[in-house]
């Protein structure tokens, strides 16, 4: 029991991934792909804060009264992440726009007919 | 105190001069302004190596904070050597670029062009220089994004759907290295990669360091286009701007096999990789699939653009294919070849580019008695190419005789047959181009043109005499890449 409560974050980590992989990989609309991709990419995030947690651990500013403090390094690294994530889903949504500027359509199998065509 | 400083500039250098380009005005000295920064980035690459080969390998606290807390750059002779080739990669392909950018790329996106390139180079450069791997993803995703910005610059519309599927299998497969590096970090506590390989000793028989290994495997094989991961690059290397290209044929997947070197050697070390982890069972054969259904698919292309980029997956499988022997003999086949191949794949491209310019295409029905309206320009095609079936003389060759011997070496005979029957089949789709250019005869309504301007003519002749000079003259790559894989082997971060 202890194996799926006590590691709730990981299991919600698992399910985010997936979802937004399924996303990616079913969706024929290119800004949903996008969306999924995104929240693939935050399930990341969640692991990196996850395992910065310190059982017990205060946030990691000295004061008085405290012992133990979380490990301030992944949530650092992830500000990171998170910033590379935004870079991405931007480019990505430009993209989209100047697609469907180019053919008229988001949509993935109207767009291979389009190039198919004549 | 330049060369105390070296490994920084390196990369402080294009990464500043980027924004500056779309500063400047007018537009016209843009061009000059990047020349000399890509040419003075690739003077540094020379004398970093210069500096490792005479004084071993150089380590660059940034900020003053030491290695393990703060990030380190970190510069041995493999990576000296890799730099030094995305640097010279680089300074030739935008001394070659502004004819072609000015034909392919609308006036008012050309500063931005000069920017995201800078970018890209500046990634490149982070991903070889760094010795911390979180700052490794960190310049790829910079390389990668700037990368899809210059794939969507191309003409035809077909380019932004290229740069669009581009971005979601890389960021997939950056998504994927992300994870590889944070299950480490939570099994070990560092993220130097010194410091890495060190306490992976201890505990690389955990389930999490044997996923992580797993995320990261799958995360660098998308990345560098390794069969049945490549979906992503006959796209975007089709429909790209000529330029563009001619630099991430030669450089981005090459960058991508040297992480992948690095992890896999360095970090996780040749024992726990091929010993534990059996990585050779699954490179091996998806190499091999990679250089015979690439081949095979390149022969039946029209498009002279496309049927170069299903050769550089075949490529990339010979590279995939020495690493996956795991000897010295085999690493030195990969190392070598990785190098050999930028220098012919950018030659190649940069002819290409050169065609469009005076014919408007690049089909190969459009070609018929090219031989004869441009006869510099497809001799050159024609010399690279035989670099790429791997003629004697060419540097082809030198990668090809140690993939064989590494075969030998190994007692896997079939696999050197199979080496040398898949060499025939780069024959056949080079001779694609020479049957069009040489036996067809001129249509009679083509119009006349001239060859392309000496400003992309040396650029391209340069590439092709390293190809033909490194190919005669062995012992420059061909030893640094011996010396190279040792050290790999050696399992010395």
């Amino acid at each position: 029991m202890s194996q799926i409560l006590g590691l709730y974050n990981y299991w919600i980590v698992i399910l985010l991934m997936m979802a937004g992989f399924y996303n990616v990989i079913a969706r024929g609309n290119l800004i949903k792909k996008l969306i999924g991709l995104n929240i693939f990419q935050t399930s990341v995030f969640l692991l990196y804060i996850s395992m910065g947690k310190v059982e017990g651990g205060t946030a990691p500013i000295v004061a008085e009264g405290m012992a133990t403090y979380s490990n301030p390094l992944p949530h650092v690294l992830i500000l990171t992440a998170i910033v590379v994530g935004i870079a991405t889903t931007s480019v990505g949504l430009s993209l989209v726009i100047r697609i469907r500027e180019a053919y008229d359509t988001i949509e993935e199998d109207e767009i291979q007919q389009l190039d198919e065509g004549p | 105190m330049i060369a105390a400083h070296l490994p920084i500039l390196q990369i402080i250098l294009p990464l500043l001069a980027a924004p500056i380009c779309v500063l400047i005005r007018p537009q016209k000295f843009v061009w000059p302004f990047v020349l000399i920064v890509s040419w003075a980035t690739l003077g540094l690459a020379a004398m970093m190596l210069n500096q490792v080969l005479l004084s071993g390998p150089i380590s660059y606290a940034l900020g003053g904070w030491e290695a393990p807390w703060g990030i380190e750059y970190r510069v041995d002779l493999l990576n000296a050597f890799v730099i030094l080739l995305v640097a010279l990669i680089g300074a030739v392909v935008l001394t070659y670029a502004p004819e072609s950018v000015k034909r392919e790329i609308d006036g008012d996106r050309q500063p931005y062009f000069y920017a995201a390139f800078l970018l890209c180079l500046t990634g490149l450069l982070g991903i070889c220089i760094t010795g911390d791997a979180f700052n490794v993803f960190v310049f790829l995703e910079i390389s990668s994004l700037s990368t899809y910005g210059l794939i969507s610059l191309g003409r035809d519309r077909r380019a932004l759907t290229a740069a669009y599927n581009y971005l979601i299998l890389g960021t997939i497969g950056a998504t994927f290295i992300l994870i590889g590096i944070g299950l480490m970090y939570m099994m070990t506590g560092t993220l130097n990669m010194a410091d890495l390989a060190s306490r992976l000793q201890g505990v690389n028989h955990t389930r999490t360091i044997q996923v992580a290994f797993a995320f990261l495997s799958v995360g660098l094989t998308l990345k560098l286009a390794l069969f049945p991961l490549h979906i992503w690059l006959p796209n975007a290397y089709t429909y790209a701007p000529s330029v563009v290209t001619a630099f991430i044929a030669a450089t981005a997947t090459k960058v991508s096999v040297y992480v992948f070197l690095r992890f896999v050697f360095t970090i996780f070390g040749a024992d726990f990789a091929f010993g534990t982890m059996h990585i050779d069972y699954l490179l091996l054969p998806l190499a091999l699939a990679g250089i015979f259904v690439a081949s095979a698919v390149a022969i039946y292309q029209s498009n002279l653009k496309r049927l170069l980029a299903y050769s550089s997956v075949a490529q990339i499988g010979y590279i995939m294919l020495g690493i996956s022997f795991g000897t010295i003999t085999g690493l030195t086949a990969g190392i070598v070849h990785l190098f050999n191949h930028a220098l012919m794949k950018g030659a190649l491209f940069l002819a290409v580019g050169s065609i469009f310019l005076r014919i408007n295409s690049v089909q190969l029905d459009d070609l018929s008695g090219l031989g004869k309206r441009l006869p510099v320009t497809s001799f050159a095609f024609v010399l690279a190419g035989l670099g790429l079936i791997g003629v004697p003389l060419t540097v082809g060759f030198i990668s090809k005789w140690y993939l064989l011997l590494a075969a030998i070496e190994a007692g896997w005979w079939p696999v050197a047959v199979l080496v040398l029957i898949s060499s025939l089949m780069a024959l056949v789709y080079i001779w694609r181009f020479v049957e069009t250019a040489y036996f067809r005869p001129v249509p009679d309504d083509a119009p006349p043109v001239s060859e392309a301007p000496l400003l992309m003519q040396i650029p391209m002749w340069l590439l092709i005499a390293l190809a033909i000079g490194l190919g005669v003259q062995t012992s420059l790559t061909a030893g640094i890449a011996q010396r190279a894989a040792l050290w790999l082997l050696a399992g010395a971060p």
